[in-house]
């Protein structure tokens, strides 16, 4: 028992800096989690990445005029992050461009601003730092941060959430009883921003989308119905941020890295042990080799 | 014709003969802000000086942009501090095509293998200058005498400098000497002068730390009372405030480790900075007592 509680609860009951970490990933894993499912859903899965490039800009033009301010800086990065996205979308919608094809050209544009932006002023190192981030820094500002983001991402996802799924499935039936689908794609598109954005300090924004992503991609193997795919992704986020956390604190690894690796296993089992679409389940569903294999002869 | 050719061959050599006296300053380029403050010390107006990783900025992660690969490609004599800090030098001088002679100066010191920080033990900046003084009366002979003037002084500030901060830490009693840091800076200086240095971040400043290492660090301080907590100027500091918020000591301030500060700041110069370092060491130490 004591065993137990030295392993899993000690480092958070003893270290204020554990339990901030912790908060903050689950916070990020809420707010990011459904819009992650729905990143994958959509066929956006590389999405995240690219927003996540694209903010530099935005968040060096911030640190330029007021240096490591969290505020600055965060707006910046939402500017930048959500100019990309819509100018990406409306390329996409008025030119009949696909989507992530005039998304790479503009992130890519992006990133390219950025880091001539970082190299003029000299000194790298603190936008390394935002790049990678520093979990084990959250401050009351970054809380709070972290956590209205979740709170505005939810609520939002909740109100849009039967539209994104319509979308999804059947965005000429979505048009056609006139869903908003624009809108709708719009709202979502500022969301991806906005839980990039506000983890971009805490986990630093590459490993921010292993955190949204990858939860996704492995509640993908054991459902087909979207509200539970949802939840199966943000309770594989939690334990990821917490598994992440207790490694890092008893294994000596990084925390971010920690983190993200978690969600990677959790998508490496469900590959394979996934309920709807795992390996195994494949396996098993396979048709027995009595079964005539030239039936359709 | 051959008058012509006469007339252009002597221009010629006319012209070659100007040259070097047009270019007589020796092209000097050094690495970071510390040792370009020396350089110039020793140097004066006997050398054409640019330094490539101004104040503030980090010298481990320098990249180099046209203006100073030219600035690289036309030196004669390239100093460096050497032991990885700034590796990057000698690919720099090959890329560039430079013929420049390349002075690492930690050639000349002993001790901490791998730690490249070592002028933050006066006696390696003695050291620096003495390499210094060399490699520039080796390059340009005809100004040794200058050189060796400047040096001396600058010796002697650097006799004056050391002595003062060995007095000034062995006012502090033995176990008050630890102090905490972002990143692993300040080896050299606590085995001069008997302080202990702990970083929550390896040698480098770009390592990412761990939570265990985080935890073992706050255990430490509240076991030992630790109250000398630092940030640094080119490092990230988001993590020592969190250490420090979380033990409730109060940061002492802003130490210089591998960076001078812009002129306007409290370590313009090597000696300044040095002097700044101690004060705010020492009296953060002085603290707990």
């Amino acid at each position: 028992m004591s065993f137990l509680y030295e392993t899993l609860l000690a480092p958070f009951a003893d270290f204020e800096f554990m339990r901030r970490a912790l908060a903050a990933c689950v916070a990020l894993a809420v707010g990011a989690g459904p819009v992650g499912v729905f990143l994958v859903l959509r066929r956006m899965s590389l999405m995240g990445d690219a927003i996540g490039h694209a903010v530099l800009p935005g968040v060096a033009v911030g640190f330029m005029v007021s240096g490591l301010s969290l505020g600055a800086m965060t707006l910046g990065g939402v500017a930048a992050g959500l100019i990309v996205a819509l100018l990406a979308g409306v390329t996409a919608r008025a030119t009949g461009m696909k989507e992530d094809a005039s998304l790479a050209g503009f992130y890519l544009t992006s990133l390219a601003i950025g880091v001539l932006l970082v190299s003029a002023r000299g000194s790298s190192i603190d936008l390394l730092n935002i790049l990678f981030g520093s979990i084990l820094a959250v401050d009351d500002q970054g809380l709070f941060l972290v956590a209205g983001v979740a709170t505005v991402s939810t609520l939002t996802m909740s109100f849009i959430f039967r539209s994104l799924v319509v979308e999804c499935f059947d965005p000429v039936f979505a048009r056609s009883v006139g869903a908003g689908g624009a809108w709708v794609h719009a709202i979502f598109l500022a969301l991806v921003v906005l839980n990039l954005v506000s983890a971009f300090q805490a986990l630093g924004t590459l490993m921010a989308v292993g955190l949204m992503m990858l939860p996704a991609l492995a509640a993908r193997f054991w459902s087909e119905d979207i509200s539970q795919i949802v939840f199966i992704s943000t309770g594989f986020a939690i334990m990821s941020s917490v598994m992440g956390l207790l490694l890092s604190f008893h294994v000596e690894w990084a925390s971010g890295p920690s983190i993200v690796l978690v969600a990677s296993m959790f998508y490496g089992a469900s590959i394979i042990f996934g309920s709807r679409s795992g390996l195994l389940a494949r396996w098993m569903r396979r048709p027995h080799f009595h079964e005539p294999e030239d039936a359709s002869r | 014709m051959k008058l012509a050719c006469r007339i252009f061959a002597s221009l010629l050599a006319l012209a070659s003969a100007m040259y070097p006296c047009a270019a007589a300053t020796l092209k000097v380029v050094a690495s970071f802000s510390i040792i370009g403050d020396m350089t110039a010390r020793v140097g004066g107006d006997d050398i054409d000086l640019t330094v490539l990783v101004g104040p503030d900025a980090d010298v481990h992660v320098f990249q180099a942009d046209p203006k100073r690969a030219r600035a690289v490609a036309s030196a004669q004599l390239f100093i460096a501090n050497g032991r990885g800090l700034d590796a990057w030098a000698s690919r720099l001088i090959k890329a560039s095509g430079s013929k420049a002679t390349l002075v690492n100066l930690t050639d000349a010191v002993t001790g901490r293998p791998g730690d490249p920080h070592a002028w933050q033990d006066v006696k390696n900046a003695l050291a620096y200058v003495e390499a210094l003084r060399l490699a520039l009366a080796t390059a340009d002979p005809k100004k040794a005498f200058a050189y060796d003037q400047r040096a001396s002084l600058l010796h002697a500030e650097l006799l004056a400098l050391e002595r003062q901060v060995r007095t000034e830490f062995q006012l502090i009693p033995a176990v008050r000497r630890k102090a905490i840091t972002t990143h692993d800076a300040f080896g050299f200086l606590g085995q001069a002068y008997g302080v202990e240095f702990i970083a929550p971040l390896g040698i480098s400043t770009e390592n990412q730390p761990s939570a265990k290492s985080v935890a073992r660090l706050i255990t430490q301080i509240r076991k030992e009372r630790i109250t000398a907590v630092f940030l640094e100027n080119i490092a990230d500091n988001r993590l020592i405030s969190q250490i420090a918020r979380e033990t409730g000591i109060a940061l002492g301030g802003r130490l210089y480790s591998d960076a001078l500060s812009p002129a306007s700041g409290p370590a313009a110069s090597y000696i300044c900075m040095m002097r700044h370092n101690v004060r705010l060491l020492t009296e953060a130490m002085a603290k707990g007592s």
